[in-house]
């Protein structure tokens, strides 16, 4: 192995914020549930179909939070519990029959079911896994059922996506021969996925799978052998259901930015002894290419301040990515929940001194926010104007969900995002 | 359980956000899971309010389940009337702290606060939006009138004063209520009538106190007011002034009831107006002329469907047909609490009515019904969007679009004028029309042409915009979800693949008739606007004869027989 790569070396002490105290809130929480993953997910697996089995809120919230477009037959619904649903568990589970019935009737192109819970069935203890493992049993192979939760009470906005990939890795086939093989966890826009892809084959990676794959039928083979890593830092719990499969899980920083891209690539190749001079010839010319797209941006962003309010997990990589490689500096980091299996590479690389807060009490933040005045806050879209009418430039954590971010070639626009509400600021004399 | 996609109204406890945010000095404790704070963005991203609704949440985990969820609630009521100190308060729960009973209100109550505390039921598996609003606007009325209410009145004396009315209903997320209400007020103070309290958007908690001393209210919007407007009136004897001016007829109407109800002389307002009389000085509003220009002759007999909240699909049909010359195809509401007075409404129509909250039933409605605008909610722009057929929003549910910064009342006069523009606009103009159909085969009518005054992009082939990869924010700036920047061809290529795969059905019934390329190349020669039309009129034609092949004479001898 090379020691040139920029490897993340777990047995040095970590340094930056490894150690770091944290701030830990238990108050009012300004976070979607987990049910939003949908939003993504459905997307991505072209096959399968999400069907949330709770109330009308739950519906209410998967139509209005992403404010998605209305499409004629999205691959998602609610089914939801009426008041007769609510007097006996036996009813329930009929009921859920007929509507999985009518639903698989009616989609007959779909080929994985998820059954999502949600707080109501959670709180009534409908049993969605018992459910799950019903309804596969009649309608394997044509359609696999699974389930999840997506509780609010269990879960905040991007953990749906942990426990989605989680409920799928006991049905992972076995990777029996061994072999040494990359499985790239956590949704990835397909561009990108290519992107990779045509790296890992440059770099003499392989083979190469995704979790998830563009269709969720297509299952990625797990086992001894295989090298996990991280694209989405909100996968812990999945990691632990394939590190239990024998699984063994790469540490690097998540692929944002050049410097992060590199980090991440360098941590697979340094699994699978790619020699640094090859790792060098592969990279440098996309690094150099995205080191250049990032110069446009960092005059717009060195030393500006920037708070974090606890949104989409992805908070802790953006904010190495800001201050690394866009000179930004970190008022505040605030992330929904801190699982230092998939992070402790992050924080090895955030400034020392880094202000982290973990959970969140909404009204006490908003004050430690606006008595800091930071230059750019990034929150979720309930806070964002109220906000910016305090005169605050924000930016939107679910639009970093929904881009396209990771990879040398998307390190320019990443910056960008953060730098258009400056600019446009910068703009309006109105 | 109730399968559903997409839903035109959100659960009850969001009503009663509506209330608090529309008001001054209400807070709203609200028992709910982290994800239910959702709802925040309806208000500062929908509506763009600039500070976040006054709703404190307690945000409970399944962790605290087993323990102490009450302490929870005490704790967040505790902390909101401390940051906020507001003048009255609802408790209440969402559908889950609904299922662990904790009884948010009583708890309130038990507290020794010494603010009104307004315990609040709203039954999540059973009732909806609408009715969450009305509900809680009742029980915070009747909270702040206890008092008041047992102390039998008598009604307050006019002399030496205008007459006065309340104008309820108002609500921020309805639709145009904040102009509305301007517009109202402004036609009102043409006959002489203050407003005495507008509420809920604007009031605060005194100003309900003060409803009693005003001579009768009117109910703007019966969704939100009606039970309000009816416990006024049993228990203060307040009259009710119950048509909605919406239109030109029907603001005349209002004017007149006004009259009656107050006893006061209207006719310096309603004596300019003169129904049935071609010429701009015949109303105050600008719409019965237009109406009656030779310009608007092609807006006659346009088959519209109508489908919205039981107030404005009400008005909107007797406008479409009385005042626009239109001919109302089919209407429908969600609201099942209005829905008497919509089927009334669609049996003088002759048309019969639906009642439902499943937007499939709509779509299905509308695509058979072979509608040329579609009068609707936000839902109904997507429907019309994929049938390529025009539309404009008159009802909740509502799009960030809906909310415009221009003053754009839909009630009185002005808003006549309003509603003349909106419903027009989107339809192709009269003249253009005809050269459309004179000089189809001009390769600048081609099949993306749309009307020249919307600079609007050609309208997008139901395949494709179905499977566009866009997820919209609310505030209508699209973010691509996970998209690839597509070539032209790999678009379309996933626009089948995901068609075929989204079960679109690919009907291809045995029996059915066939196209023959010259019927098919004379199909293509007419405009695309009324293409869909025409192709679904040949075939039932066929159908109906008994015609295999469909040949240019079968196309034609179908327009014989169906007209235009
Ligand atoms: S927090 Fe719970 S009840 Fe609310 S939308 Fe999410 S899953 Fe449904
Ligand atoms: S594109 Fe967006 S804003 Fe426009 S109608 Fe659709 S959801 Fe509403």
């Amino acid at each position: 192995m090379s020691t040139a790569l920029p490897v993340y070396d777990a047995g040095a002490t970590g340094g930056g914020c490894t150690d770091a105290p944290v701030l830990r809130e238990r108050g009012q929480r300004e976070v979607f549930c987990g049910l939003t993953g949908i939003v993504w997910l459905h997307r991505k697996m072209q096959d399968a179909f999400f069907l949330v089995v709770g109330s009308r809120t739950c519906a209410h919230l998967l139509q209005s939070a992403a404010g998605v477009m209305v499409f004629a037959g999205p691959r998602f619904a609610t089914a939801i519990l009426q008041e007769r649903d609510l007097a006996g568990m036996a009813d329930c589970n009929t009921e859920l029959d007929r509507v999985v019935a009518e639903l698989l009737a009616r989609r007959p192109e779909i080929s994985t079911l998820f059954l999502v819970g949600s707080c109501p069935s959670e709180v009534i203890k409908l049993d969605l896994v018992t459910a799950a493992e019903r309804l596969n049993r009649e309608n394997f192979p044509r359609v696999r059922v699974l389930s999840y939760s997506g509780s609010g009470i269990e879960t905040t906005f991007t953990q749906g996506e942990d426990q989605c990939l989680k409920a799928m890795v006991p049905h992972l086939p076995e990777a029996i021969d061994g072999a040494r093989r990359l499985m790239v966890v956590g949704t990835l826009a397909d561009v990108i996925e290519d992107q990779f892809s045509r790296l890992f084959a440059q770099l003499g990676i392989g083979p190469v799978s995704y979790f998830p794959a563009r269709r969720a039928s297509a299952l990625p083979p797990v086992g001894p052998g295989t090298q996990l890593l991280l694209a989405q830092p909100f996968v812990g719990e999945t990691v632990r259901a394939l590190q239990a499969r024998g699984a063994t899980l790469l540490q690097a920083p998540y692929p944002l930015g050049a410097d992060g891209t590199t980090r991440w690539l360098a941590a697979a190749a340094a699994a699978w002894d790619v020699p640094a001079e090859h790792f060098r010839r592969v990279t440098e010319p996309a690094q150099a290419r995205a080191t250049t797209s990032l110069q446009r941006y960092r005059g717009a962003l060195d030393g500006k301040r920037i708070f974090f309010f606890p949104d989409s997990q992805l908070e802790l990589p953006l904010a190495r990515f800001l201050s690394r490689e866009c000179g930004m500096q970190l008022v505040e980091v605030g992330t929904p929940y801190l699982d230092r299996l998939v992070t402790v590479a992050e924080l090895a690389l955030l400034p020392e001194g880094t202000m982290l807060s973990e959970g969140q009490d909404v009204e006490k933040q908003l004050a430690r926010c606006e008595a800091a005045r930071p230059d750019l806050t990034v929150c979720g879209l309930g806070l964002a104007n109220p906000l910016e009418a305090r005169g605050l430039r924000t930016k939107w954590s679910i639009e970093l969900v929904f881009s396209p971010i990771q990879g040398y070639d998307q390190a320019g626009d990443l910056a960008e995002l953060f730098v258009r509400p400056l600019d446009r600021s910068a703009r309006l004399t109105v | 359980m109730q399968l559903t996609l997409w839903t035109y109204e959100g659960p009850p406890h969001v009503g009663a956000m509506r209330i608090a945010t529309s008001m001054r000095d209400v807070h709203y404790v609200l028992h709910a899971p982290q994800g239910d704070t959702y709802a925040d963005l309806l208000f500062t991203m929908i509506e763009r309010q600039d500070k976040r609704p006054p709703v404190t949440y307690t945000t409970f985990q399944a962790r605290d389940l087993g323990g102490d969820t009450a302490n929870i609630v005490t704790r967040a009521v505790q902390d909101a009337v401390d940051r906020f100190k507001p003048k009255a308060l609802l408790v209440g729960e969402s559908c889950t702290a609904e299922l662990i009973q904790d009884n948010p209100g009583s708890l309130a109550m038990g507290m020794g606060l010494s603010i009104p505390i307004v315990p609040l039921e709203l039954p999540s598996y059973s009732k909806k939006e609408n009715w969450g609003a009305a509900e809680t606007f009742y029980q915070l009325v009747r909270t702040l009138l206890l008092e008041r209410s047992k102390m039998k009145e008598a009604r307050p004396s006019r002399e030496g004063r205008r007459p006065r009315v309340n104008l309820l209903g108002g609500t921020i997320l309805g639709f145009r209520c904040r102009d509305d209400i301007a517009e109202v007020t402004k036609l009102l103070a043409s006959v002489g009538v203050d407003v005495h309290v507008s509420a809920p958007l604007g009031a605060e908690p005194d100003d309900l106190r003060r409803l009693p001393d005003a001579d009768a209210n009117v109910c703007l919007y019966p969704e939100i007011a009606l039970t309000t407007c009816s416990w006024l009136q049993r228990t203060f004897q307040m009259p009710t002034i119950t048509t909605v001016p919406i239109g030109v007829g029907a603001t005349r109407d209002f004017i007149a009831e006004v009259g009656r109800v107050l006893n006061i002389d209207v006719s310096a307002v309603l004596g300019g107006e003169v129904p049935g009389q071609a010429s701009l000085s015949s109303s105050q509003s600008r719409m019965p002329w237009y109406s009656r220009s030779v310009d608007a002759t092609y807006l006659t007999g346009k088959r519209v469907y109508i489908f919205g909240d039981g107030t404005h699909v009400v008005s909107a049909a007797r406008i479409a047909s009385e005042e626009l010359g239109f001919k109302v195809v089919g209407l429908g509401t969600y609201s099942r609490e209005m829905a008497r007075e919509v089927k009334a409404c669609a049996e003088k129509y002759g048309v019969t009515a639906l009642i439902t909250d499943d937007y499939l039933d709509v779509e299905r409605t509308v695509a058979e019904l072979q509608v040329e605008l579609v009068l609707g909610t936000q839902m109904e722009r997507h429907i019309a969007k994929r049938l390529g057929v025009p539309c404009a929003v008159i009802s909740t549910p509502i799009h960030v679009q809906d909310v415009p910064a221009r003053y754009s009342p839909q009630m009185g006069f002005e808003g006549a004028n309003v509603i003349f523009d909106a419903w027009v606009h989107p339809l192709m103009m009269g003249l253009e029309e005809h050269l459309l159909q004179m000089f189809r085969e001009d390769f600048e009518f081609g099949d993306g042409a749309t009307p020249s005054h919307l600079h609007s992009v050609a309208p997008v082939k139901p395949e494709a915009s179905s499977s566009a990869m866009a997820v919209e924010l609310t505030s209508a700036v699209s973010i691509p979800v996970l998209a690839e920047p597509a070539s032209a061809p790999e678009l379309a290529r996933t626009a089948t693949t995901v068609a075929e795969a989204s079960g679109a059905p690919v009907v291809v019934e045995v029996g059915a008739p066939v196209w023959s390329p010259d019927g098919e190349k004379e199909l293509g020669k007419i405009p695309f606007f009324v293409r869909g039309k025409a192709r679904r009129n040949t075939e039932k034609y066929a159908v109906a004869q008994g015609i295999a092949l469909i040949t240019t004479e079968t196309l034609y001898e179908a327009k014989a027989h169906y007209g235009r």
